[in-house]
């Protein structure tokens, strides 16, 4: 009982900051002594993930529309802002997926840092991104949120570009720009709907009673949606702010480009539901078609630019335009249905696009190139690895059975009886575009499949020897695939979590509205 | 006789009017901060007559410490709590004050850290240099209690003579040499529209207190000399807080002066220069918002924009912060611009964004200073791979700028916060605009910020040179103060709880 009550009050806490004070002691370790840098980076993050572990085993499935594991202190008194922090049916998943991506993408990273090396920068970077990611999932103060989403931009900045492509250092300023573009403007919607909620605190379910009670008018709420509309939007991408995202991936390290799939990618959608929708429903209902509109857009744009597409991370990296696409049409339905799938979506596109990341760095460590025409017959070189790509893009068209198909058919099916009293026709529409959005989905990666994995190997590397999948990948990958399929084989797993507050999400939606 | 009688009743009339002059009582407590660095500058200059050559470097360690000591009364001032009002309102020591007193001392006391190593190894007058530096401090710790137009003007012209003779301290440079003379000419220019305007607002309201000014003007309708007045008065401020269109002295003053100067004139002069300014216009001119906030409106969205625009072109970094300045002091000026409609918000804003920006920009210059000890230079290019061979630097270096940038969880977020926040809860269509401009205007000052942190982390070596960087003890004492105080700022309530007490004493407030 001792042991519980500990957890409840300062298991989040000390999930979130372990990873930070991990990256403060590894400051103070000299950077030759590489190994302990490594060994102190996996431990702090194994750790991290078995705190992470016992908060969620505790987790009382029971109640996953009740925030647990709450603390909520005095921080900013000044300003109002509280340390307030807890997790409920959303917050699970992704942190869980969190949880499991950052360690797996240490023992990937084991045996080769990308150049210029210094794993010691490399690592402390990752544990303080670690640090921001966890805390933006467990924040339910808007300050304390704001803090943590704008937290990973600086490690991100540097990952991308210290230890990217060619272009990194124009990707990452651009990355950088784009992403707080977007979060000023969204500080300043927080800025006001403080004042027009007039409850004298930032915290998330404090604001969302007020605004209610408030009846702040109509346009107002617009004007701070479009404030908010513009930070998650960019971070997600929505299409048209998605034109950072391919430079990021392309440009990034294996591990970033995977973590920014997995994860930081996320927080854009999870903003919209943890913050957006429940604060502001009557203006997400309105708003709700014009994202409807961009979704499909950016699914069927996506899918599109994926077939142009000659370098395989460069397509992969567009594939989440198009997979994040079905999430926001997911949530843009504001029913239970499509925000669930929604939240599918967000694990099921970090666990396939993360592992497609993993596996185009391995490619690019043994080929030299990711320029599809000069790849092909990875399956005769290297045949595990070949497999292993070929599963992953089976899972990411959405083959079902696997856990792609859970993110888009039921977002599919929800745009067929949309909620709020939105418009069936507009998002029957929708629901037909994107529909045929995953025949697209399936053309490209089954054509990227055919064209680097079959036929025999270029003439270049003909003699080449290739070696396959080593030791330290088969350690990261397996966790991810086996989820891949048993989320496939057994969806529960997430929707059984997610259900209970995407259900009080849709159904506040719809009395807001509807009263 | 009648000669002796005349005297005698010359001695007596004296003796009538030594009984008739009543000694005003004087609260050495509430004087006391101020006393101990006038103590402390006449020491300096005695000292620096008496000591030989050899042992001039006891002098910046008096300096230092001497400032440290000032900190003492000021500590027991804000322990006793009382406000405290002399000399008939002219000059008080309320918690305002008290903020800002300590600021002044701190940061002195970091500029004297810059200083040590930097005068006494560049063949340049020691004693001199502490002595004016004192001087110049004292201005200042006299502007944070000054209610009354004539002390203003007495603390102003005390901060500012010294600091004229500093910037030109590097008197073989031509580079030094227009520091001074731009900085001297430009500024005595800005003291005479400044001293126009106090006339006419003397004039018009009979007395040069801030209260009774504040009393005499909120009656008044809106008449055309009472508007050039406060136009008039806020320019000659704007000059000295380098606010657009009165900015053009400032990067060639800094670039020549020498660097804990260019440091010392972008934090600690460019406060008082608000300090000033927030007393007028809170106290002086609350009656006459309706000029203030169109004028500082202007002023701030200028001031932000064309300080962003301009930096992003700057090859020097020295220059760069110069113009990153004047743009940080759009978004001081930013609350004070819908003030009247915000209540107390405004003094905690512009209180809690000068603490934290003090500490931020004195970091970042001392990174400069550290890093030039071995480069000898502040082109940006220069600190191409700092990362390689000065990790420390080059991270601390990091945290600065990203903090200037606005970056969560350095400071620089929570000044810009609470900017936001003043601003925002004013709820007129001028402050959203000016909310919005605000917003693009901190991610552009990012293009900036992030370009020296690409150089430092992304670029190779420019001369392959990669030995160490020597930072001596009193740099790496200036850069663990400023370097803790900006991470503290940014995660603890301590600076919005400074700014958030820094209120007037009620009795000279409106």
């Amino acid at each position: 009982m001792d042991n519980n009550q500990f957890l409840t009050d300062w298991g989040l806490t000390l999930m979130v900051f372990l990873p930070l004070a991990g990256a403060l002691v590894m400051l103070l370790i000299p950077r030759a002594e590489e190994t302990t840098h490594k060994v102190v980076a996996l431990a702090v993050a194994l750790a991290t993930a078995g705190i992470g572990g016992a908060v969620i085993a505790d987790f009382d499935y029971g109640a996953t529309d009740t925030l647990q594991f709450t603390v909520d202190e005095s921080w900013i008194e000044v300003i109002n802002a509280r340390y307030a922090i807890g997790i409920d049916g959303l917050a699970v998943p992704l942190i869980a997926l969190t949880l499991l991506v950052v360690p797996l993408c240490i023992i990937y990273s084991w045996n080769h840092f990308p150049e210029p090396r210094n794993p010691k920068a490399f690592l402390v970077l990752l544990l303080v991104l670690h640090t921001g990611m966890l805390g933006t999932f467990v924040a339910q103060d808007l300050i304390l949120f704001f803090v943590f989403f704008e937290v990973v931009l600086l490690p991100m900045y540097f990952l991308i570009g210290v230890w990217g492509g060619e272009q990194r250092q124009y990707a990452a300023i651009k990355f950088f720009l784009f992403t707080l573009f977007g979060s000023a403007l969204m500080l300043v919607s927080f800025l006001a709907l403080y004042f027009v909620a007039d409850v004298d605190s930032f915290v998330m379910s404090d604001l969302a009673r007020g605004v209610a009670e408030a009846g702040v008018d109509h346009r107002t709420q617009m004007l701070i949606f479009g404030g908010m509309f513009l930070g998650f939007g960019i971070k997600v991408p929505i299409f048209p702010f998605h034109t950072w995202l391919p430079d990021a991936h392309t440009q990034a390290p294996t591990v970033g480009s995977v973590i920014l799939a997995a994860v930081l990618l996320k927080l854009g959608t999870y903003g919209f539901v943890r913050v957006a929708l429940p604060i502001l429903p009557e203006a997400a209902a309105d708003w709700a078609p014009w994202i409807g509109l961009l979704a499909v857009i950016g699914i069927i744009y996506g899918a599109l630019a994926c077939l142009a597409q000659t370098d395989m991370k460069r397509l992969i990296a567009f594939s989440s335009v198009a997979h994040m696409g079905f999430t926001m049409l997911g949530i843009s339905t504001l029913t239970d249905f499509g925000l669930n799938a929604a939240v599918m979506g967000m694990v099921a596109h970090g666990l396939i696009t993360g592992m497609l990341f993993f596996l185009t760095g391995s490619v690019k460590e043994r080929w030299h190139t990711l320029e599809i025409r000069r790849l092909g017959g990875i399956l005769v070189k290297a045949p595990r690895l070949g497999w292993v790509l070929g599963f992953s893009a089976m899972a990411s068209l959405g083959l079902p059975g696997l856990a792609g198909f859970w993110g888009e058919f039921p977002a599919i099916l929800a745009a067929y009886e949309p909620g709020a009293d939105l418009s069936q026709t507009t998002f029957r529409v929708y629901m037909v575009v994107a529909a045929i959005g995953t025949v697209f989905a399936a053309g490209y990666l089954l054509w990227l499949y055919q064209r680097t994995a079959f036929g025999t190997p270029t003439e270049e590397f003909e003699h080449e020897e290739i070696h396959d999948v080593l030791p330290s990948e088969w350690i990261a990958w397996v966790p991810m695939l086996v989820l891949i399929l048993a989320i496939g084989i057994f969806p529960n797993i997430v929707f059984r979590v997610s259900d209970g507050q995407m259900t009080a999400v849709a159904q506040s939606i719809a009395a807001a509205v509807g009263g | 006789m009648s000669v002796l009688a005349t005297v005698a009743g010359l001695g007596h009339a004296a003796q009538a009017a030594r009984d008739a002059f009543e000694r005003p009582a004087v609260d050495w407590h509430a004087l006391a901060p101020d006393l101990v660095v006038v103590g402390v500058l006449c020491l300096v200059l005695v000292a620096d007559l008496f000591l030989p050559e050899d042992r001039k470097g006891v002098l910046p360690s008096l300096a230092g410490l001497g400032l440290l000591a000032a900190m003492v009364p000021v500590l027991t001032l804000a322990a006793d709590g009382t406000d405290r009002v002399l000399f008939g309102g002219a000059y008080a020591v309320d918690n305002f004050a008290l903020v800002l007193k300590a600021l002044f001392l701190v940061s002195g006391y970091v500029v004297v850290l810059l200083s040590t190593n930097y005068i006494a190894e560049g063949d340049y007058a020691e004693g001199e240099y502490y002595f004016l530096l004192l001087a110049s401090i004292l201005g200042m710790t006299v502007m944070a209690s000054a209610r009354d137009l004539v002390t203003i003007f007495v603390a102003l012209e005390m901060l500012s003579i010294p600091a004229y003779l500093l910037a030109g301290w590097r008197k073989r440079d031509p580079k030094g040499n227009e520091a001074g003379v731009k900085y001297y000419l430009m500024g005595v220019f800005a003291t005479g529209i400044l001293l126009y305007g106090m006339s006419l607002v003397y004039g018009l309201a009979g007395t040069t207190q801030l209260a009774g000014i504040g009393e005499a003007l909120a009656t008044g309708e809106s008449v055309p000399v009472i508007s050039l007045a406060v136009v008039l008065v806020v320019a000659g401020f704007a000059f000295k807080v380098s606010a657009v269109p009165f900015h053009t002295w400032a990067p060639d003053t800094y670039e020549g002066a020498p660097t804990p100067i260019t440091a010392f004139l972008s934090v600690s002069s460019k406060a008082a220069g608000f300090v000033a300014l927030v007393q007028l216009v809170v106290i002086g001119f609350a009656g006459q918002t309706e000029v203030v906030r169109p004028l500082l409106w202007l002023l701030a969205v200028l001031s932000m924009t064309v300080g962003n625009v301009v930096a992003l072109r700057q090859t020097n970094l020295v220059r760069m912060l110069a113009y990153s300045g004047i743009s940080q002091a759009g978004f001081i000026l930013a609350p004070l611009a819908v003030v009247g409609q915000i209540g107390e918000s405004t003094l905690t804003s512009v209180v809690t964004y000068l603490l934290i920006y003090a500490a931020m920009n004195l970091g970042a210059f001392t990174v400069v200073m550290a890093v030039a000890r071995k480069t000898g230079s502040a082109e940006i290019p220069s600190f191409g791979g700092l990362i390689t061979y000065a990790p420390s630097l080059a991270v601390l270096m990091s945290i600065f700028l990203f903090a200037l940038a606005g970056i969560p969880p350095l400071a620089g977020w929570l000044a810009k916060f609470v900017a936001f926040r003043a601003v925002v809860d004013a709820d007129t269509g001028w402050a959203y605009a000016l909310a919005v401009i605000m917003a693009i205007n901190s991610v552009i000052s990012l293009g900036y910020y992030a370009n020296v942190a690409r150089e430092m982390w992304m670029n190779p070596v420019p001369d392959g040179d990669t030995s160490r960087v020597r930072v001596p003890v009193s740099l790496t004492a200036a850069l663990a103060i400023t370097g803790l105080l900006t991470i503290a700022f940014g995660v603890t309530q301590w600076a919005t709880d400074l700014g958030d007490v820094a209120t007037f004493v009620a009795s000279v407030s409106p």
